[in-house]
């Protein structure tokens, strides 16, 4: 004991490793009713560790050659020791890693975590989902498959819609005329290190910035308004270790059920998470009848294909697309709303919050299937007659995703919230 | 609590639900493959019927052949009746046919089919090897329901026997080597084959699965009494 205590001293005079382990964990107060929606960030940030560290082996063995890629993955799938569970565990991380996402940014919307004093807490979260879309479309295409290829083609087609410097913009991002062995060398140029090392940048600052506001809380109460007078601790708070430490064991660990059970019975899971056609090798010169991206892109891919070309151009198309995203930052100033928590909310709030929710997933299902799936609109309707009918629902819960932003200066005002009490809830 | 689990259910649905289905060329009604991987017998059949009809067009160039020991096959036995292609058992299920050559004779390449199982699904497979008919409008005399215009001729017309299409009713015109039955347990033999060669870890996944998960749920019993211990202290 002596002797650690003399350790300890020693590593602190030089480093302040005891402060730092009381500062955010062991006297680092975070609300005591947290529930299961509080999981995800953990999770997260696991999530990342798991695809840092099974990326570094699949690195070990992956060629990014365009002649190579496609077979590298296979010999990782059947002559590398235990390959196919580190390559499954990959593409797994991959999907649930959006799953996480999500569920954290609709745990944020939910409770007003966005709110003041966590604005920047929340830019920088929507930084890392910008990158972590970019970093799994950049990954997407390393296995070299018809879907990776074309997926890409197709994404990077985009920039071609930009005007005026359009089709020069696509060809830097390609790096040739067409997606191709220099565009799979960039790509995982980007992949391993590139955006890895920016997303483990801004995860440091989104922790820095939790740190100092503190964490939200499903009652949207700030715990730093009443405190202890004689500690000066939040009354409402406990040390995140032991408490929450132990208890996000049982979300990692209800979470690697679900991950395991993914990873060793289903790791396609019905063509979701790994794509058919992508068990094709990419052909430059067979298009395949359908390309669809992974399903975390549909919502948004769905919002491209909704919107109709203006003059010829695409380009609305794609700004919508980004705009869905982008608008994102700009939502803590867009809720005018008194109160945080959805809990003290009114009926108009949660109807609002409700289409989003609905848009998003018809959105999702919408973008994973071709646009003529529920056939056309019959002739005799004016205007809409001969048009998709997928296409027609998609552009309304276009517009639905986007009020939910646009409008919510209006809403959140015009909401009939109910009082906040001083200390959280159970 | 109930609200949370309500909003948890409406947001994992859509996995239950959406199916995203093998694309199928036309809209064949594909038949049921009942394949069993566990059924070595039928593994070593498929085996067989592969090396022998499929690998000689086709490669198979991801896939070694000494990974059909995992099928119960021996290092001899594999070298003794499967070894055509290569010299040594480790060595990958390569053909000799030149590629451009097969572009000239064929019209397409014939594709490497290691993992044609997983892009297809075994069902497609298991109904287009039973749904080739004569065709004189095709430069090789055959035609597909599952894939029309395939490229491919009726390589295993010997055992099936040819068949003709009419008024979308496929017939036995002359009869084949095999018997229906004895035919559709070869081609579904050859499918189980494929789809094992698809995927080697299949047959170990499921297994290493149940002990893995046995495991987890066994720690959340004592991770979620570790929390209740830690937590009874909070009011």
């Amino acid at each position: 004991m002596e002797r650690k205590n003399n350790l300890m001293t020693w590593v602190d005079e030089r480093l302040p490793v005891s402060s730092f382990i009381k500062n955010h964990l062991t006297q680092y107060y975070a609300p005591k009713n947290f529930n299961f929606l509080y999981f995800f960030g953990a999770l997260a940030i696991v999530l990342f560790a798991l695809q840092i560290l099974t990326g570094i082996f699949l690195t070990m063995h992956y060629k990014p050659d365009a002649l190579h890629a496609f077979a590298s993955v296979e010999y990782i799938m059947r002559d590398v020791s235990f390959g196919w569970v580190i390559r499954y565990m990959h593409s797994t991380g991959a999907s649930l890693f959006f799953v996480v996402i999500y569920m954290h940014m609709f745990r944020a919307i939910i409770y007003g975590s966005y709110k003041k004093p966590r604005e920047l807490l929340w830019i920088f979260g929507v930084l890392i989902f910008l990158l972590l879309m970019a970093e799994a479309f950049f990954g997407y295409l390393l296995p070299w498959g018809q879907m990776s290829y074309w997926g890409a083609q197709v994404i990077v087609n985009l920039f071609a819609t930009v005007p005026f410097i359009g089709p020069d913009l696509a060809e830097w991002v390609r790096g040739d005329y067409l997606v191709s062995d220099a565009t799979l060398n960039r790509f995982f140029a980007f992949h391993v290190i590139a955006l890895p090392l920016a997303l483990a940048g801004l995860i440091f600052l989104h922790l820095a910035a939790l740190h100092s506001v503190g964490s939200n809380n499903p009652d949207g109460i700030e715990i730093k308004l009443t405190k202890d007078k004689k500690t000066g601790i939040p009354l409402d708070g406990i040390p995140f270790h032991p408490y929450y430490t132990v208890k996000d064991l049982i979300g990692l660990t209800v979470f690697l059920i679900v991950f395991t059970t993914i990873i060793f019975f289903m790791p396609e899971v019905g063509g979701y998470f790994l794509e058919h056609n992508n068990f094709v090798p990419a052909d430059p010169l067979v298009t395949p009848a359908h390309i669809a991206p992974v399903w975390y892109f549909t919502p948004f891919y769905s919002i491209l294909r909704a919107v109709p070309p203006i003059f010829n151009s695409q380009f609305p198309g794609v700004a919508a697309m980004g705009a869905a995203v982008l608008i994102l930052f700009i939502v803590p100033w867009l809720d005018k709303s008194k109160v945080k928590s959805i809990r003290y909310k009114g009926a108009l709030y949660k109807k609002w919050l409700a289409a989003f929710v609905l848009s998003f997933l018809i959105l999702g299902y919408l973008g994973t299937v071709p646009s003529n799936i529920w056939g056309q609109i019959p002739n005799f309707i004016p205007l809409l007659g001969g048009l998709d009918l997928a296409t027609f629902v998609a552009r309304v819960f276009t517009i639905v995703y986007f009020a939910f932003f646009v409008l919510m200066p209006f809403y959140s005002k015009k909401d009939k919230t109910k009082p906040v009490p001083k200390r959280v809830t159970s | 609590m109930k609200k949370n689990s309500l909003i948890l259910a409406i947001l994992l649905f859509p996995f239950f639900i959406w199916n995203n289905s093998y694309a199928a060329d036309g809209s064949f009604h594909l038949d049921n493959a009942k394949i069993d991987l566990d059924d070595q017998q039928s593994l070593q059949r498929g085996a067989r019927n592969f090396i022998n009809y499929c690998l000689n067009c086709h490669s198979a160039n991801y896939m070694r052949y000494n990974r059909l020991q995992d099928i119960g096959l021996s290092e001899d036995e594999i070298k003794k009746n499967l070894l055509f292609t290569a010299d040594k058992s480790g060595e990958l299920m390569n053909i000799s046919m030149d590629t451009v050559e097969a572009k000239k004779w064929f019209g397409a390449n014939p594709p490497n089919l290691t993992v044609t199982a997983r892009s297809r699904g075994k069902d497609w497979i298991y109904t287009y090897l039973r749904t080739f008919y004569i065709d004189d409008s095709r430069e090789l005399g055959w035609n597909n329901l599952v894939y029309p215009n395939a490229a491919m001729p009726h390589v295993l017309w010997e055992l099936q026997g040819t068949q003709v299409y009419k008024d979308n009713h496929l017939s036995l015109l002359k009869a084949g080597v095999l018997s229906e039955q004895e035919y559709d347990q070869f081609v579904l033999d050859t499918t189980n084959y494929m789809v094992f060669m698809a995927e080697p870890a299949k047959l170990v996944r499921h297994k290493i699965g149940y002990f893995v998960i046995g495991f987890l749920v066994i720690l959340l019993i004592l991770v979620i009494n570790l929390k209740r211990e830690f937590w009874k202290d909070i009011k």
